[in-house]
């Protein structure tokens, strides 16, 4: 099926002469970029829903928050499960792990968010302040500041260094919830329902407001840190210039119309991913926009994925299962063909 | 003492009183000498110092520790404050003894030496002498007095800069005559002056004959007068002995003292007296012996000359210029004289000219006397005998004739426009039919009420014209006879103002008197600003109501107001109340209060900056995929210092003092203008026939939606509104529809009904409510119990719906895709500011053109994207595309609400998927819910399928993709 994809791709390349033309981006490598189409693993979480399966920093172990109220550390690797953080009231939204492995975020519906220590699976701090569910979590660069945006339209900045309890500072720019958000160096990206995607540049102090029109469900920085990612209620996910609001490229065909799902940007930023409501992973060349692979993971929505930090692999989440992906399949076949037999 | 508080309430006590001596009380010992402790005010032990080491307590508990230990009060880390610096002051060093009344630097205020007069300080002086005696050389000030730094006072300074020469007097040069005159007279003092200065009298005498005419000279000098008072018991002019000379005189007879300290110099009347210094020590002071070692050729009995004295009261004018305090007559009668009375003025400033009349002295009248049988009590006229009713009554009508904000328009706010008023700001049309109840009455009748009023208030504005409106719909019953007529309409009115106006006092009692409004104290919230006597009254009625009072407006009211204005002034008291009631805390703090609720001059409120552009503009520029400066806005936006730290970036405003984005200003009125958001997308993006968009007032702002939210009955009370709202569908013709109702179910036959319009309208306003509620309250915690409120608030829809269905008798499809499609916008306006309906409308026209089902489905959203469906672990396995026996059994159920309004089906829908955990046990209604739940899944999938995702389910997704996105290309490109 994705080789078919590919063909169609070869055939349709110069219908987008024009799109490559206004992109300023350099030349994809001449090499046939990989593409985590290989069901390595399926990991049954039995934690509810997922509602969202992150990677950690360096992409060994995964994340995965669920509808009963629980976090779970898992290894990609073998798909083992390495612990469990209870404590949340509420099902578990997002969740961060800090660059370090020491500590974990994770936001909930019962509007706080909650500082871990992955070792020990106690709660670190439990942060409350927030008026609605936390939709979103980060931590930044250095885990010294956590981030969340709540469906109360704030993002609050937590201090984890210091005693207080209180936000350093609550943003409360958004006009509506905040979808997403994602932190870079001295920046700081969120999304929001009421269409417009902001960016808080801590440097320059300055924000800037890109106008979407459609209810924002994911924001992204492209690894290079000169684009940004958005994917939105209108069924389109979009290439903006950080710096000047211009759109590289707009990625469409998926479906996503009611539910809040993720987007990403491969680890070398070559390819752009979208969940997508009818159950499949949408996987789009960036330059060329065109869609290079549709990842089939199941029958109903595909609620959130996550990309590798380094290597071709994903992480995508639907309903109770987390399934991961890579370029090649593994040694253990097997396993695989069960699983695939099984999903059949 | 304290108990007889009343009798001695003036007095200051000082001390602590004796306790009171009883009588067989034995004596007490006396303590003794080593148990007595001397604590200060602050009940620390107070130690006594010996001599040697300063007398007093010194340091914290005559340690060299301070309350804090080791670490200085005035220490800072400097990692909070990098550049402050303290500079200590000798304060700093001192306890608070020494800055107390009797330390060494009191605090009060005090004239600085560059203020002072010429009088000495009496302590310095004193100190002075004590230490010239106990230092080595006695006499030691010497040195201090010969080299006195040349200091003069501030107004020596300011005199010197407007031309004074020392030994001049002050005042405008004067011809030679006065003066010489006046150096005549200056001989003959008054009073027991210091004898003119012979230097210059003597020159004054010289100089007489040969001055020429047009030469002016200044005034003579004035010794000042002295007002040191007199404290001894001496008769006046007497000095008494002075010990410091007596001492000084003692050792060193015979040597002249040149430096004597003369530290009584300042006791003298007028100035210095030198016989101290014609004195060659000894004892000095008038009234004694002359001592051995005196030359008895000094007059050492002061005599006095009688010659020294004035013998004639006023007889003439003074030499000496002391004019003010002993002004004889004759001078008195030339200050008349305003010509003269210029030169004693000073120098004029420049620009500046002495009046030529004198200022109008305000005439005072005297209250008028009252008539002998005059009895201070009001009575009112016999025609209103309501006498309490009638001021309600008057303004009542006058309110809703609007003429009393025209009255007195300076004290309106915004809250004392009426319908009419607002109505002409707003440019919006006159209303169809009668706008109030004085309409509805016969005509005979209004002029009888109008009548009736005229005698109760006179300031009302005359007569009223009839206006040809319905007559004689309405009040059938009130012709019987005038006075019946009379009677029953002061009943009807009564009856409708009065109970209203007491429910809402009880009613404002019982919010204001809650905990959070007590938790409110910094009311900002100021109704009545323009008259500060009135707002000082509101004050105390908000005080009064906070503390739960229950007479509070009765209290608050002037009593010396006439029973009109009193009236008047409750009902706007309460009104005011119950419009600025505190809302809770959480809801508080999510909307910020506009700075100048009332101005009408303010015709600016602050906004964020965030949201000054036009969002039409961008909502174009996003359609034409013209992404960049049009979608972008930049703006000033101040991080934390704390969070510029934690992330290793320098402040980009270090020494912002605020944090986030800054405010401007903007127009007031157009705050409806960036709130009517959720409009202009649908006009511009609806197919909808009209050429031209509605007029502004035809445009509905989420606030007019969210202000008329509320339940049926409050509507119906509230009838201007819905007139309003009629008036503005009328004003925007085709409007509501148009923008409400979507492309393909946009029908340009349906019918104008207003009675349908206004069921619309009522759906509208009960929407909102609820999901306000749920995005405020409703926590994770209880999501059952929302579930199951949610459940009811569905029924009630249900039935709504249904009832409109059976009121829409010609044409059921239209209305109720109306009813559907209009219900759909309020939720999501109301609870948050959402743009998602005008996002939701706009997408037909976007590049996914999506079917407009979907949309619906989406905007019922609360807040924007859901959560997908938990996974079927938790319920069942995911439902099969084809329907069972049960889901067949339901859908036979609700078949005709899926014909007819498929799109509320899918609104609920959406609901109850959430819910899919709750228990069974809320019965057959749940049930069914429950099963709706699993045919919604695979309807939601057909839906898909049948519109979009048909060919996506296929193999032929990636051909029809690319296509698509080829289209959008292309479009693009162009």
């Amino acid at each position: 099926m994705s080789l078919g994809h590919l063909q169609h791709q070869a055939t349709h390349a110069e219908d987008h002469a024009e799109q490559k033309c206004e992109m300023s981006f350099p030349q994809p490598k001449p090499e046939v970029p990989q593409l985590p189409q290989n069901l390595l693993r399926t990991i049954d979480c039995q934690q509810g829903a997922v509602r969202a399966v992150r990677f950690n920093a360096d992409g060994n172990y995964l994340l995965s928050c669920g509808s009963d109220k629980s976090l779970k550390l898992w290894s990609v690797s073998r798909g083992t499960l390495l612990k469990t953080y209870s404590g949340h009231g509420y099902e578990v939204l997002d969740a961060d792990g800090s660059y370090d492995n020491s500590q974990l975020c994770s936001c909930s519906s019962d509007k706080t968010v909650i500082l871990w220590d992955v070792a020990t699976g106690q709660v670190t701090r439990k942060l409350r302040g927030h008026a609605g569910k936390v939709n979103c979590v980060q931590f930044n660069e250095e885990a010294t500041v956590i981030l969340s945006g709540s469906i109360d339209g704030t993002v609050r900045c937590w201090d984890t260094r210091s005693r207080k309890f209180d936000p350093i500072q609550i943003l409360d720019e958004a006009q509506d919830g905040v979808s997403s958000l994602k932190v870079s160096e001295h920046e700081l990206l969120t999304g929001s329902v009421d269409g417009r995607v902001r960016r808080y540049d801590l440097r320059m102090g300055q924000l800037h407001v890109d106008f979407i029109n459609s209810p924002i469900t994911c924001v992204c920085f492209s690894a290079d840190g000169q684009c940004t990612l958005t994917s939105s209620l209108d069924s389109t996910v979009r290439l903006l210039d950080k710096s000047t609001g211009e759109m590289l490229g707009e990625y469409t065909g998926h479906k996503m119309k009611g539910y809040k799902l993720d987007c990403c940007l491969s680890s070398k930023d070559t390819h752009v991913l979208s969940c997508s409501e009818d159950g499949h992973v949408y996987c789009w060349d960036l330059v060329e926009g065109s869609l290079m692979l549709k990842l089939p993971v199941g029958k109903a929505v595909v609620q959130s994925l996550s990309f590798h930090p380094s290597e071709t692999r994903l992480l995508t989440a639907m309903e109770g299962r987390v399934q991961v992906w890579g370029a090649e399949p593994e040694e253990t076949e097997e396993d695989v063909v069960v699983v695939q037999q099984e999903k059949a | 003492m304290a108990s007889d508080s009343d009798s001695d309430g003036d007095f200051v006590t000082f001390g602590t009183p004796l306790e009171p001596l009883e009588e067989d009380e034995p004596l007490r010992k006396p303590v003794p000498l080593h148990e007595q402790t001397v604590k200060d005010e602050k009940g620390r032990y107070q130690r006594f110092h010996g001599a040697f080491t300063g007398g007093f307590s010194a340091g914290y508990f005559n340690t060299v520790g301070t309350k804090e230990g080791w670490t200085p009060a005035t220490f800072v880390s400097s990692r909070q404050q990098k550049a402050g610096r303290q500079n200590a002051r000798p304060e700093d060093f001192m306890d608070e003894e020494d800055l107390g009344d009797h330390g060494i630097a009191p605090r009060q205020i005090t004239t600085t030496a560059d203020f002072a007069s010429g009088r000495k300080d009496v302590i310095r002086d004193k100190a002075r002498a004590i230490t010239s005696l106990s230092a080595p050389i006695p006499g030691d000030t010497v040195l201090e007095d010969l080299v006195a730094p040349a200091r003069s006072s501030m107004g020596v300074e300011l005199l010197r800069k407007m031309g004074w020469k020392d030994g001049q007097g002050v005042g405008p040069r004067v011809k030679r005559r006065l003066c010489k005159q006046r150096a005549d007279s200056g001989t003959r003092a008054f009073v027991s002056a210091s004898p003119p200065n012979g230097l210059s009298g003597s020159q004054d005498e010289e100089d007489g004959e040969f001055v020429p005419e047009n030469v002016t000279f200044a005034p003579k000098d004035v010794t000042p007068i002295d007002f040191t008072p007199k404290v001894d018991l001496h008769g006046l002019g007497y000095r008494g002995l002075n010990p410091l000379a007596a001492l000084r005189g003692g050792p060193g007879a015979g040597h002249i003292n040149l430096f004597t300290m003369d530290s009584d110099r300042s006791n003298s009347l007028f100035g210095e007296d030198r016989k101290g210094q014609r004195r060659r020590g000894g004892v000095a002071g008038q009234g004694f012996g002359v001592g051995a070692m005196e030359d008895d050729d000094e007059d050492i009995y002061h005599r006095d000359i009688m010659s020294n004295y004035d013998t004639v009261l006023g007889g003439e004018e003074p030499g000496d210029g002391l004019y003010g305090w002993t002004a004889p007559q004759q001078y008195n009668r030339k200050k008349k004289d305003h010509s003269k009375d210029a030169a004693y003025l000073g120098k004029i400033l420049e620009g500046f000219t002495l009046a030529s009349d004198k200022l109008e002295t305000k005439t005072i009248f005297p209250p008028p006397n009252l008539p002998r049988d005059f009895r201070p009590v009001h009575y009112f006229r016999p025609v209103v005998d309501l006498s309490s009713v009638s001021p309600m009554v008057a303004q009542a009508l006058q309110t809703s004739r609007g003429h009393m904000a025209q009255e007195e328009p300076s004290k309106g706010g915004r809250h004392q426009l009426d319908s009419a008023q607002r109505r002409e700001l707003l440019g919006e049309a006159t209303l169809q039919g009668p706008s109030s109840v004085f309409d509805l009455l016969k005509v005979e009748d209004r002029e009888r009420l109008s009548g009736l009023r005229r005698p109760s208030s006179d300031t009302s504005s005359g007569p009223r014209q009839p206006t040809p409106g319905r007559p004689e719909q309405l009040c059938s019953g009130c012709r019987d006879s005038p006075a019946a007529a009379r009677a029953s309409a002061q009943k009807a009115l009564s009856s409708r103002f009065t109970p209203h106006a007491e429910q809402q006092q009880q009613e404002a009692l019982s919010v204001w008197s809650g905990p959070t409004a007590q938790a409110q104290t910094g009311q900002t919230f100021k109704p009545f600003e323009r008259t500060p006597h009135k707002q000082a009254r509101y004050d105390l009625y908000i005080d009064q109501l906070k503390q739960g009072d229950r007479d509070a407006l009765e209290l608050s009211l002037d009593p010396t107001m006439t029973e009109w204005e009193r009236g008047r002034e409750r009902d706007e008291f309460v009104r005011a109340a119950l419009l600025y009631k505190p809302s809770s805390s959480s809801l508080s703090c999510r909307f910020t209060r506009g700075k100048q609720d009332d101005g009408v001059e303010a015709d600016t409120v602050e906004v964020t900056r965030d949201q000054e552009n036009d969002v039409d503009d961008k909502q174009a520029a996003v359609k034409m995929k013209m992404f960049g400066k049009l979608t972008r806005d930049t703006f000033e936006w101040h991080p934390d210092n704390l969070l510029c730290k934690r992330f290793n970036v320098p402040d980009p405003y270090p020494g912002s003092g605020f944090v986030g984005m800054p405010k401007v200003k903007r127009d007031k009125f157009s705050v409806f203008n960036f709130l009517t958001v959720s409009e202009s997308p649908t006009a511009s993006a609806s197919p909808a026939p009209q050429g031209v968009k509605p007029s502004e007032p035809g445009k509905r702002s989420r606030w007019d939606v969210s202000g008329q939210a509320g339940n049926k009955e409050r509507k119906e009370k509230d009838p201007v509104s819905e007139f309003l709202s009629v008036a503005r569908i009328e004003a925007s013709g085709s409007g509501p529809e148009a923008s409400t109702t979507d492309g393909p179910t946009t029908d340009p036959t349906v019918e104008p009904d207003t009675e349908q319009k206004d069921e619309e309208e009522e759906e509208e306003e009960s929407r909102p409510s609820m999901d306000l509620f749920k995005a405020i309250f409703a926590s994770s915690s209880d999501e059952k119990s929302s579930s199951s409120s949610e459940g009811e608030s569905e029924e009630e829809e249900e039935e709504k719906e249904e009832g409109v269905r059976s009121k829409a008798g010609t044409g059921p499809q239209i209305s109720n895709q109306l009813n559907v499609n209009t219900t759909q916008p309020a939720p999501p306006v109301s609870t948050t500011p959402s743009q998602n309906p005008d996002v939701v409308f706009k997408m037909p026209s976007g590049p996914a053109a999506a079917p407009p089902p979907r949309d619906q489905e989406m905007e019922e959203e609360e807040f924007g994207p859901r959560l997908p469906p938990p996974s079927s672990t938790l319920t069942e396995r995911r439902p099969s595309p084809t329907p069972s026996a049960k889901d067949d059994k339901h859908k036979k159920k609700c078949k005709e609400k899926h014909k007819a309004k498929k799109h509320g089906k899918h609104k609920k829908d959406k609901k109850q998927k959430k819910k899919n955990k709750r228990h069974k046990h809320k019965g057959k209604q749940k049930k069914s819910s429950r099963k709706e739940e699993s045919s919604d899944s695979s309807s939601e999938g057909s839906d898909g399928n049948s519109q979009e995702d048909g060919e996506e389910g296929g193999g032929v997704s990636t051909e029809e993709l690319l296509r698509r996105l080829k289209g959008i290309r292309g479009k693009n490109l162009q």
